[in-house]
């Protein structure tokens, strides 16, 4: 997306794909696109799962202590060793999940799709696709495929660039 | 008074913002959006809406846990 007018542009560098992380892209780039910000994301690494058709994205609170749940009017953390049980993936992933639905949070998918309405420039990364063995089928239409130049590209020109 | 109004109420950041921005989308220059939401970032978030996009925050209230917003779509 070429900056031909007087718009304010700003890139994200995605690279992660857990269901914490990918919020903060989705919600700066609809967000900015909203505020008739001309915005590009540049998918790489784990970031990349994010485009896929069948979005699965999980939390696990591993080796993360800062992440707490409010639980019987207090906090509480998960001790590492009971978040390395099996099955505790599903467990803190549906957790998160409920919990975003009860506070009116946006699903992944409901702000993804809003992103492709804005007409948010999406470029994924082909090495990525490569190295992780992703077919463009399996992931959702929009995105081009590209490589760190296009980003460099994109980014030369922007006012705000941001590494997520 | 509005010429439409948006019930962002339950909805949390960003969602008030990017209905109100698809509602103004569609409406004439001039016309005036009323958005009640329930998130209290709103406040500054509208603010910051406006003064990005050029669009003028006419009026804004709270009654009840509800912020009203009276936004004129003129950009």
């Amino acid at each position: 997306m070429r900056d031909d007018s007087n718009a304010k542009s700003m890139t994200i560098i995605v690279t992660k794909g857990t269901l914490d992380w990918a919020y903060p892209p989705f919600i700066l780039a609809t967000t900015a696109a909203a505020m008739g910000i001309e915005t590009t994301m540049f998918f790489t690494f784990y970031g990349l799962t994010l485009l896929k058709k069948d979005l699965n994205l999980k939390i696990n609170p591993l080796g993360n202590s800062a992440m707490e749940m409010p639980m019987a009017g207090g906090h509480m953390a998960m001790p590492n060793i009971v978040a390395a049980l099996p099955g505790m993936t599903s467990l803190t992933t549906s957790m998160m999940k409920n919990m975003m639905k009860k506070k009116g949070v946006a699903s992944i998918e409901e702000l993804r799709e809003l992103a492709v309405e804005a007409d948010v420039n999406m470029i994924a990364c082909q090495m990525t696709m490569d190295l992780f063995e992703y077919k463009k089928e399996d992931m959702i239409d929009g995105p081009s495929l590209g490589g760190a130049a296009s980003w460099v590209d994109v980014a030369a020109q922007s006012d705000i660039n941001l590494y997520i | 008074m509005a010429d439409q109004v948006l019930d962002a109420k339950g909805l949390n950041c960003p969602l008030p913002i990017l209905r109100a921005k698809k509602a103004l989308k569609e409406m004439a220059t001039g016309a005036v959006l009323q958005i009640d939401a329930t998130d209290p970032g709103a406040v500054k978030d509208f603010e910051a809406f406006c003064r990005t996009t050029g669009n003028e925050m006419m009026e804004h209230s709270e009654a009840n846990g509800v912020y009203t917003f009276l936004i004129k779509h003129t950009a």
